[in-house]
């Protein structure tokens, strides 16, 4: 570890705070109650739309909205994909995508997943990616931004039957904030040499005389909202790392702050809508502190050498650069890990598969946790709030006291909910990873024998539960069980965690605000940020930690020992 | 049923014109107009002809050239087209090894590199990524470190004083951004640019 690397994390983390709160500001003149269509091009989408922006959804309303417009996202990019080789925008050839590949891509664009069985530069062609992904990329941020408003509005109005128009919600973030930064990040990118063109790959003579052909596309306009709406899917297979995705370290250090920063200014949009910003920062500062225990973690962890590579003979002092690039080193590289998993991002600048087994386990905790660390834009903070209302609740238990947060009572009806949506979590992830461990076929997938197999299994269904995306890489998951089980796990992962929140903010939404009073438990104060961080990492630590034991755990002693497997 | 399904597929067109389809056209031509260079992929050229990318690793195996980094990209075996075969530096296929840190592969591979490596250079220690792949196998950088290993083999195959090699390297040393961001690096092909020119 070295003092400039702390020095890069510093700087990443001081930004990060100087933008929420502006960032905040301006989500909230969108997203105030009773605020009518800023501008022509509002009112004529909703015109379009056939929506009237005053008619308010309850939440079920809301939440079929929101189905019914997955629902058609889904044929949409399944179709296009199939129809791939009709299609115009394919200079390279790319040829036909099987149905499994088609269905397990189109769920993991839908839900943000952006989880990738396929070589990007290698399967898709430009118009695929464009049209069908990179559109998914806008919707599936904008909707999830969508829920976490909804969400936020269970608790800052009062017996209201209604928590917004889902149809609104969508219109604005996409016109006004996911279009605009995206055009601005675009820019900027091809500037630092991202590429943007419509002509196929490049053929030429290298300097030895040897033929090279390099894949090059669309890649910038694509990165944008790839980094903003925390989707991850890359363009190239090797997503961020691909120095055409990820040119410089300045285009690194944008990219993480795009991941976090719409992540961040949601805790900021929450305590403006309340009515009481501490809210909002009691929640950041919950976040922060998760964030940089696990980027300490993993800076520390990568920036030792292997122990047997080191005993082969290598300078231990670069620490573990397979996997990595130079460009970036380890510091940019372990926070970039961190960054991607703490939000629901799945972008990759180094390949987690290849980090020590301790670098390897912070993503995969940050993953299991649910990523409400900033998180998926919108699901990270809607994720959160679940987690604070168990947290009230054990608050209020320990007292003996009915839990309130914000002055919400909060009841059988919501704590059966906010339950029902942690659980699914583990059903998912545990689940469906014991089943593949034990089936031949699917462990003929993975690319390592043992405890780091294991951790491949166990990484690619935390991540597709979690929406996440990124990959233990080893693993060859475009086969048919793979693809069919984790588009489940996907679904899972977004659906019976959203719907359930929704339920829990109409429920919210409708009930009375009691006024502050002496035994009101406060949760601006340390105390909740401490009773949060506790209830996260026990519900999240204890339930997976058989599971992390038998993978990177396992591993990292096998290493120490220098077992090779 | 169509009056509830309305909003969605409007608005699904919406985003797929607008975001998907004006979008990259609108940027792509303003990039073209305003960046070409890079937009078009960074292309290096000497004396008029395209010799490769900046941004994009080369195979370099020649002893007069400074080596990159090993590179676990792969292409499809020409006799069957199920399996693939080694192919570094592979633009079209970018991917790491995704070996784990207890992989008996990776410890052949790099005990096999340290090998040939110490005995161009005895006695110098091994910087770490002349033996590792990098994340995308087309990494276009060494660390500086790496490139001084290689200058005794390179001074040697072109009869230069090692001194002339070392303040190439120097020279093509690029340092960390604002002397804050990334690492210190040295672009292979443009260190190898500058070397043929010496002549």
């Amino acid at each position: 570890m070295t003092t400039i690397g702390w020095i890069q994390i510093a700087l990443f983390s001081a930004i990060l705070i100087a933008i929420t709160r502006p960032f905040g500001a301006g989500l909230a003149t969108l997203y105030r109650d009773g605020s009518a269509p800023f501008s022509a091009v509002e009112r004529g989408t909703y015109r379009l739309l056939g929506v009237k922006p005053s008619d308010e959804q309850s939440w079920t309303r809301y939440a079929i909205a929101m189905i019914t417009f997955k629902i058609a996202c889904f044929v949409a990019l399944y179709a296009v994909q199939r129809l791939q080789t009709v299609l115009p925008l394919n200079p390279d050839g790319q040829g036909p995508i099987s149905p499994d590949l088609a269905y397990d891509t189109a769920i993991s664009f839908l839900t943000n997943t952006n989880w990738q069985s396929y070589g990007g530069e290698g399967t898709m062609s430009y118009l695929v990616q464009m049209a069908g992904l990179a559109v998914q990329n806008f919707a599936s941020a904008a909707a999830g931004i969508a829920m976490a408003v909804a969400v936020i509005r269970g608790f800052s109005r009062r017996s209201s039957k209604t928590i917004g128009n889902f149809w609104v919600d969508m219109v604005r973030i996409t016109l006004y904030v996911l279009i605009p930064i995206s055009i601005v990040l675009t820019l900027v990118f091809i500037w630092q040499g991202m590429p943007q063109t419509f002509a196929g790959h490049l053929e030429l003579t290298t300097l030895e005389g040897a033929k090279q052909s390099i894949a090059i596309g669309p890649v910038a306009s694509q990165e944008a909202i790839k980094m903003l709406g925390t989707n991850g899917g890359g363009f190239f297979n090797a997503n961020s790392a691909h120095p055409f995705e990820n040119p410089t370290a300045l285009t690194n250090f944008i990219q993480m702050l795009a991941i976090f920063s719409i992540g961040a200014a949601l805790t900021n949009l929450f305590g403006r809508l309340v009515g009481d910003e501490r809210q909002g920062w009691a929640i950041f500062a919950a976040m922060f502190l998760l964030f940089v225990a696990g980027v300490a973690v993993v800076y520390w962890s990568e920036s030792h050498a292997n122990p047997i590579l080191a005993a082969l003979g290598m300078d231990p002092s670069m620490g573990n650069m397979e996997g990595k690039e130079i460009r970036f080193g380890i510091s940019a590289s372990a926070l970039f890990a961190t960054v991607t998993t703490d939000a629901s991002c799945g972008a990759v600048n180094a390949m987690m598969d290849s980090f020590l087994p301790l670098g390897g386990l912070v993503p995969l905790i940050n993953m299991m946790l649910g990523e409400i660390i900033f998180g998926g834009v919108g699901s990270g903070l809607y994720g959160f709030l679940l987690f604070a209302i168990v947290a009230v609740f054990v608050a209020g238990l320990m007292v003996g006291r009915t839990p309130e947060y914000l002055g919400k009572k909060l009841e059988a009806r919501e704590i059966k909910m906010t339950m029902l949506a942690i659980l699914c979590l583990p059903l998912a992830i545990l689940g469906f990873t014991a089943v593949a461990v034990v089936l031949p076929g699917p462990l003929a997938a993975l690319q390592a024998a043992g405890p780091h197999g294991f951790s491949e299994a166990l990484y690619a269904y935390t991540s597709a539960t979690a929406n996440n995306g990124s990959a233990f890489a080893g693993l060859s998951a475009n086969t048919p069980f793979w693809n069919t089980t984790l588009g489940i796990a996907m679904m899972i992962g977004r659906f019976f965690v959203v719907i359930p929140a929704l339920a829990v903010a109409g429920a919210l939404a409708a009930k009375k605000t009691l006024p502050v009073s002496a035994g009101t438990f406060p949760t601006s104060g340390p105390l909740f940020v401490g009773l949060s961080i506790g209830v996260i990492l026990i519900v999240g630590g204890l339930t997976f930690f058989p599971a992390l034991a038998l993978g990177p755990i396992v591993e990292h002693f096998a290493m120490l020992a220098g077992t090779l497997l | 049923m169509l009056r509830k399904l309305r909003p969605a597929l409007v608005l699904l067109a919406l985003l797929t014109l607008v975001t998907g389809l004006a979008y990259p056209i609108a940027l792509t031509g303003l990039a073209q107009a305003l960046f070409p260079t890079q937009a078009n992929g960074s292309q290096v050229e000497v004396q008029g002809k395209v010799v490769g990318s900046a941004l994009i690793g080369q195979n370099f195996t020649a002893a007069k050239y400074v080596h990159g980094r090993p590179s676990a990209t792969t292409d499809t075996d020409p006799k069957d087209p199920t399996k693939t075969v080694p192919a570094p530096y592979n633009a079209m296929n970018s991917a790491g090894s995704n070996l784990g840190p207890t992989s008996q592969a990776l410890s052949d591979r790099v005990k096999a590199d340290i090998a040939t490596l110490q005995a161009e250079n005895p006695g110098v220690p091994i910087p770490a990524d002349l033996v590792t792949t990098s994340a995308s196998g087309l990494d276009p950088d060494i660390s500086p470190e790496a490139a001084y290993f290689q200058a005794p083999r390179i001074a040697r195959e072109r009869q230069l004083p090692i001194a002339t090699i070392s303040s190439l390297i120097d020279q093509q040393t690029k340092p960390r951004l604002f002397g804050l961001l990334g690492e210190p690096h040295v672009n292979v092909l443009a260190l190898n640019i500058a070397l043929d020119a010496q002549r």
